[in-house]
C-alpha cells in the first residue's frame, strides 16, 4: 500500500521514527522498580525449595529480630481475610499464601516487609519453615493415572488430577476420512515448557493512601484496566472499590504474554500497603520469575494426517494432554480452554478435523499462557507444519509442493475452516513463492542433494503458517465475563494537536508511534502533534490489554473509527465555516475543500480551533470521540518461512546458514516498527527451537531456573533474519490490517525443526522434539549410523 | 559502612555505604539514576551495563566500594551538550530498540566497544554484544545501530 500521506503528517506506510525512543536512548523511561516513593518499604519472597510438602510450622522470630524488618506476612495473616485464595483468570484457583500445603518448588510461603530491599532479603533468609515433604507429581501423563496422589485437595469431593476435558470438530467424520484414507501419518509432538523472560522481571509499587481510601498501583501488566476489575472482585469484601484503584502500567520492559495474569506478589504487596498504609515496593529477581511465573506450553500431543497418495490431505486428529501446574492459570478468553488450538488445520484445505485437549495438574508451577503467540497458536502450527512435513517426506514429495497443493486457494476466501474458524483473507501460495524465489529453493535442493551424495547434512524447511489473532468478537470471546472489545479515546485541542487514549498498553511494540499515525492517517494531523497515551486506569478508556497480536485488529480499529467520528462532525464544521453544503466538500488528508474550488478549504487545524471558538450554532462545541470497537471477525495473518541448515557430524551442532520469511499482515502502519517485531519474533521463534526448555527432575526441582542454564539466544547464536511481505488486507479491518507481533514466534520453529529433521530423513529420523540441543542431535546421528 | 568517592558521569559523589551495596544499586537508588536496569542475578542479560574506568563492566557484579576512586559512566553521561552520542543515534535511527529495557545497557557496551576510527565486522559487533540480552529486536537492527555509530564515529561525528 503506498502512503496517502505526506512524511511530514507520517500515516500509515511511513516508517517514522518513534515518538517513545528519545527518552529509552536517555536512560529516561519510567519503569515500575523506577518509582520511589517518600517513606516506601519494600517487600521479598520466601519462597518454597519443595515441590509439594505440607508446611507444618513458620518461625518468624529470627527474621522479625533484624532491625528494618517490620513483618512476616504468612497465609495464616491473609486468610483473616479471606485473601490466601484467589480466582485465576481461568476461573480456578491459586493461593497468594499457603495455609498449609506448598504445591510447587518456588511457591510463595511468607512474605518478608522491611525498610530496604536488603534488609528485606535478609529478612526472607531468616525466616524458617519446618516442611514435611509429600509424593509429588511431575508428568501429566502420570498425574492422570488411577493410582496418582490427588493434588489439589483444596477442592471439595476432587478425586484425581484432571481438570476439564475440551473437544471440537465432527469426530465421525474426521474418523471417516482416516477410515478411507490411502496414506496416514502419526507423531507424538511435545513441545516444552518455556518461560518468556521479558529482561524487565514483574513487580509492582502499591500505595494505599488510609485518608483517601485511594489504592494506586504501578505494575509491570499488559491488561491495566482488567487488573483494576478483578482487584475490585477479589478485594471489594476488605473495601477496595473500583473507583478507587488506579493502576498504572507504566512503561513495559517486555511483556510476551508473562505480564497478563495476577501474580502473588503484587496481591501481598497490595495487602501489605493497605495494612501498613505506606507504599510498598515488590520486584522479583530473575529467579524467581523463571521460577516462580507463569510457564507457556507444555503440551504433549498425538497427531494424525490422513490423507491421498498423490498428496492430497484430508483428515487430522490431534489428542494433547495439557500440563497446567498446580492451577490453571492460562490467560485465555473462558470459552476456550485450550485456547485458540483449533486453528490447527493451519493453512490447509482439509475435509475434517477432530481435537481433543485434557489438562492435568502437576506439582509444577501454574500458567499456560502465550509466549508471544495469541493462545496455544504456537502449538497448532507446530502440530501441522511438522505434520505436514513428515506427511510430504513420508509419499516423497517434495515439502514446497505439497504444501502448494494443499493450500486453501485466494478464491476461497472467506474460508471456513473444518473447525469452524472463518478465514478472513489470504494468499498462501504467494507467500510461499516469494520466500521460494528469495532463498533459491530449486537450488539449494541441488546443492543438498549433491551434499548428501557426499555425506555431508544439509537441511531445508519449510513453514507456511497461518494465525488467527485479534480476540476478539464478543460473541465468543471475553476474559471473566469481561467482552474482548478494545477502545480509543481522541481529543482535539483548540490549536489542532492531539491527545489519543488507549484500552491496550504497549511494552514495546510502539504504540505512541503506530497509534498516532493512525489518527495521522485518518485526520491528516502531522504525528509530532498527536500525543498518545496508555497504561493508566485513571484516565484511557476501558480496553482488555495488550498480547494475542490484539493491539491493531481491536483497538487500532477502534482508533480509526474514532478518527473518522471526528472527521465526521469535522466536516459539518468546515461546511458551516465555508458556507457550503456538506455534500458539496471533498476530503483530502487535512483538509475540506469545496469540491471544484479548492482554494476555498478549511484544514483540521483551522476546523479544530472553530469547534472551540465558533462551532455551528446547535452543534455541540469541542471535537472528541470515543470508540469501544468489538471486531466483527479475528484477523488471520499468514507467511512462509524457509530456514536451511547445515549440520555438523562430528558435534551435532546446527548451523542456521539462511532464515528467510515472508509475511502477510495485511496493510501496514509503520514497515519499520513491522519489520522490528517480525526480527524479534523469529528470535523468539529460535529461542524454543534450539534453546529454551524449563526442565524438572522426579522431585519437581527446577533445572533451569536461572540465565545460567536456561539459554535465552544472544546475538551470536541469533542469524541475520531475511524479511519480505506480500500484503493481503483484512476485507472486515477498518483499515485493512491484520496484526503482526507474533506471527514470527509461532510459524519459525516448525521451520527449524523442519529443515534439521530435512537434513537426516534420508537416515530414518522423523521427528524430533524442540528444543533440538547438539546433543540430541549427535545422539540421533550414532543412533542412525552416521560416526563422525 | 564503608565511605567512598565515585565520579560518576563527571561528578564526585561521595557516600556512607553498606560494603555489600552492589554498584547497580549505588547508581540507581543512591545517586536516583534509573536508566541503568537490572535484568536478572547472575551477570548474563547486561541490561546493568556501565562503563567504569572505560571498561564495560556489569554493575549488579560490582560492589559500589569497588568503585571507590573511579570513574564510571552510565546512559545518562552518554549525550553532552545537548548532543547525542553516535550510538544513541545509531539506536534511534536503525529501530535498535522496543522495549527499551536492555537500551542502556547496550548503549554502554557500545561505547566502550566503538572507537573513533573502528570499522567492525557484524560478527565482531554480535560477539561484543553477546553479554547483552534483548528479548524484543533479534538483534538485527543493533547490529546496524552500532554500525551506523561507527561510521558516524569515523566521519568525525563524536
Amino acid at each position: 500500500m503506498e502512503p496517502r500521506t505526506t512524511p511530514e503528517i507520517g500515516g500509515m506506510g511511513h516508517s517514522v521514527k518513534r515518538k517513545e525512543d528519545p527518552r529509552f536512548i536517555r536512560g529516561q523511561g519510567n519503569f515500575v522498580d523506577d518509582v520511589v516513593l517518600p517513606d516506601m518499604l519494600y517487600l521479598d519472597i520466601v519462597r518454597s525449595p519443595y515441590a509439594h510438602a505440607t508446611i507444618k510450622n513458620i518461625d518468624t522470630s529470627k527474621a522479625l529480630a533484624i532491625p528494618g524488618v517490620l513483618a512476616v506476612i504468612t497465609g495464616k495473616d491473609l486468610a483473616q481475610y479471606n485473601l490466601h485464595w484467589m480466582p485465576t483468570l481461568m476461573s480456578d484457583t491459586q493461593m497468594v499464601l499457603p495455609v498449609d500445603k506448598v504445591m510447587y518448588q518456588a511457591q510463595e510461603v511468607a512474605a518478608v516487609l522491611a525498610t530496604t530491599r536488603y534488609i528485606a532479603a535478609d529478612g526472607v533468609d531468616a525466616v524458617e519453615v519446618d516442611y514435611d515433604p509429600l509424593p509429588v507429581v511431575v508428568d501429566p501423563k502420570k498425574a492422570l493415572l488411577p493410582d496418582a496422589p490427588v493434588l489439589r485437595t483444596d477442592k471439595e469431593g476432587k478425586k484425581d488430577n484432571h481438570i476439564w476435558h475440551w473437544e471440537w470438530g465432527d469426530k465421525a467424520a474426521t474418523d471417516k476420512t482416516f477410515d478411507e484414507a490411502e496414506v496416514t501419518v502419526e507423531q507424538e509432538i511435545y513441545i516444552p515448557r518455556i518461560h518468556v523472560s521479558s529482561i524487565e522481571t514483574c513487580g509492582c509499587v502499591a500505595h494505599f493512601n488510609k485518608v483517601s481510601g485511594k489504592l494506586t498501583v504501578w505494575m509491570t501488566t499488559q491488561a491495566p484496566h482488567a487488573i483494576r476489575t478483578v482487584f475490585a472482585l477479589v478485594a471489594g469484601h476488605v473495601g477496595l472499590a473500583e473507583h478507587k484503584i488506579q493502576i498504572i502500567s507504566p512503561d513495559i520492559g517486555g511483556g510476551f504474554g508473562g505480564k497478563v495474569p495476577v501474580y502473588p506478589g503484587y496481591v501481598i504487596a497490595v495487602a501489605a500497603s493497605v495494612l501498613t498504609g505506606k507504599p510498598v515496593k515488590w520486584i522479583e529477581d530473575r529467579m524467581e520469575n523463571l521460577q516462580a511465573d507463569s510457564f507457556a506450553r507444555d503440551y504433549h500431543m498425538s497427531a494424525e494426517l490422513a490423507g491421498k497418495k498423490d498428496g492430497t490431505l484430508t483428515g487430522l486428529r490431534i489428542k494433547t494432554i495439557a500440563d497446567h501446574g498446580y492451577t490453571d492459570a492460562a490467560a485465555n478468553p473462558s470459552k476456550f480452554p485450550a485456547g485458540l488450538f483449533h486453528i490447527c488445520t493451519g493453512s490447509y484445505d482439509l475435509k475434517a478435523a477432530h481435537v481433543e485437549v485434557d489438562g492435568a495438574y502437576t506439582n509444577k508451577p501454574p500458567g499456560g499462557i502465550a509466549y508471544r503467540c495469541s493462545f496455544r497458536v504456537t502449538e497448532a502450527v507446530h502440530a501441522i507444519e511438522r505434520m505436514a512435513d513428515i506427511m510430504a517426506h513420508e509419499i516423497g514429495m517434495d515439502a514446497a509442493e505439497f504444501r502448494l497443493k494443499n493450500f486453501i486457494k485466494p478464491e476461497q476466501f472467506p474460508y471456513t475452516s473444518a473447525l469452524g474458524w472463518e478465514y478472513d483473507s489470504g494468499n498462501y501460495a504467494g507467500a510461499l513463492k516469494l520466500a521460494m524465489e528469495r532463498v533459491g529453493y530449486d537450488e539449494l535442493r541441488k546443492e543438498q542433494a549433491e551434499k548428501r551424495a557426499r555425506g555431508e547434512l544439509m537441511g531445508i524447511g519449510i513453514s507456511s503458517f497461518t494465525e488467527i489473532v485479534g480476540a476478539g468478537p464478543s460473541k465468543h470471546f471475553d476474559i471473566l465475563g469481561i467482552k474482548m472489545f478494545d477502545s480509543a479515546e481522541i481529543r482535539l485541542h483548540p490549536t489542532g494537536k492531539v491527545i489519543a487514549r488507549f484500552g491496550t498498553k504497549s511494552q514495546g511494540q510502539g504504540h505512541e508511534t503506530t497509534y498516532a499515525q493512525i489518527v495521522a492517517e485518518e485526520l491528516g494531523i502531522p504525528v509530532a502533534d498527536i500525543a498518545v497515551e496508555e497504561g493508566d486506569t485513571d484516565t484511557a478508556p476501558y480496553g482488555l490489554g495488550t498480547y494475542a497480536s490484539r493491539s491493531t485488529p481491536v483497538a487500532g480499529a477502534a482508533c480509526a473509527i474514532a478518527a473518522r467520528k471526528i472527521r465526521d462532525k469535522a466536516k459539518k464544521i468546515a461546511a458551516y465555516l465555508l458556507e457550503a453544503h456538506e455534500d458539496d466538500l471533498e476530503w483530502e488528508p487535512g483538509k475540506f475543500s469545496v469540491k471544484g474550488s479548492p482554494d476555498r478549504a478549511k484544514t483540521i487545524q483551522e476546523i479544530s480551533l472553530a469547534a472551540y471558538t465558533n462551532h455551528p450554532p446547535g452543534m455541540e462545541a469541542g471535537l472528541e470521540a470515543v470508540n469501544y470497537y468489538d471486531p466483527p471477525n479475528l484477523t488471520y495473518p499468514f507467511g512462509s518461512y524457509i530456514c536451511v541448515v547445515d549440520l555438523d557430524k562430528g558435534t551435532g551442532e546446527i548451523k542456521i546458514r539462511r532464515f528467510v520469511a515472508v509475511d502477510d499482515c495485511g496493510n501496514i502502519i509503520n514497515p519499520m516498527i513491522v519489520e522490528g517485531q517480525i526480527h524479534g519474533g523469529l528470535t523468539m521463534g529460535l529461542a524454543p527451537a534450539l534453546y529454551e526448555e524449563i526442565q524438572y527432575d522426579e522431585s519437581g526441582n527446577n533445572l533451569n531456573g536461572s540465565f545460567m542454564n536456561y539459554l535465552v539466544p544472544t546475538a551470536v547464536e541469533t542469524p541475520n533474519w531475511e524479511t519480505g511481505k506480500t500484503c493481503t488486507p483484512s476485507p472486515h479491518h477498518p483499515l485493512g490490517a491484520k496484526g503482526v507481533g507474533e506471527s514470527a514466534t509461532v510459524g519459525a520453529p516448525a521451520a527449524i525443526v523442519n529443515a534439521v529433521v530435512d537434513a537426516m530423513w534420508h537416515l530414518g529420523v522423523r521427528h524430533i522434539d524442540i528444543p533440538i540441543t547438539p546433543a540430541k542431535v549427535w545422539k540421533l546421528l550414532r543412533e542412525h549410523g552416521v560416526t563422525e | 559502612m564503608a565511605t567512598i568517592d565515585v565520579n560518576v558521569n563527571g561528578a564526585n559523589h561521595a557516600a556512607d555505604v553498606e560494603p555489600r551495596l552492589l554498584l547497580v544499586h549505588f547508581i540507581r537508588e543512591v545517586l536516583g539514576l534509573t536508566g541503568t536496569h537490572i535484568g536478572c542475578d547472575t551477570s548474563h542479560c547486561g541490561a546493568c551495563t556501565v562503563v567504569m574506568d572505560g571498561r564495560a563492566v556489569k554493575s549488579c557484579t560490582v560492589f559500589a566500594v569497588q568503585a571507590d576512586g573511579r570513574e564510571v559512566l552510565t546512559v545518562e553521561g552518554l549525550e553532552q551538550d545537548g548532543k547525542l552520542h553516535p550510538i544513541q543515534e545509531g539506536f534511534f535511527q536503525e529501530h535498535g530498540l522496543q522495549c527499551g529495557y536492555c537500551t542502556p545497557g547496550m548503549l554502554m557496551t557500545g561505547f566502550a566497544f566503538l572507537k573513533s576510527g573502528d570499522d567492525p565486522t557484524e560478527d565482531e559487533i554480535r560477539h561484543a554484544i553477546s553479554g547483552n540480552l534483548c528479548r524484543c529486536t533479534g538483534y538485527v537492527n543493533i547490529v546496524k545501530a552500532y554500525q551506523y555509530a561507527a561510521q558516524k564515529m569515523r566521519e568525525g561525528g563524536a
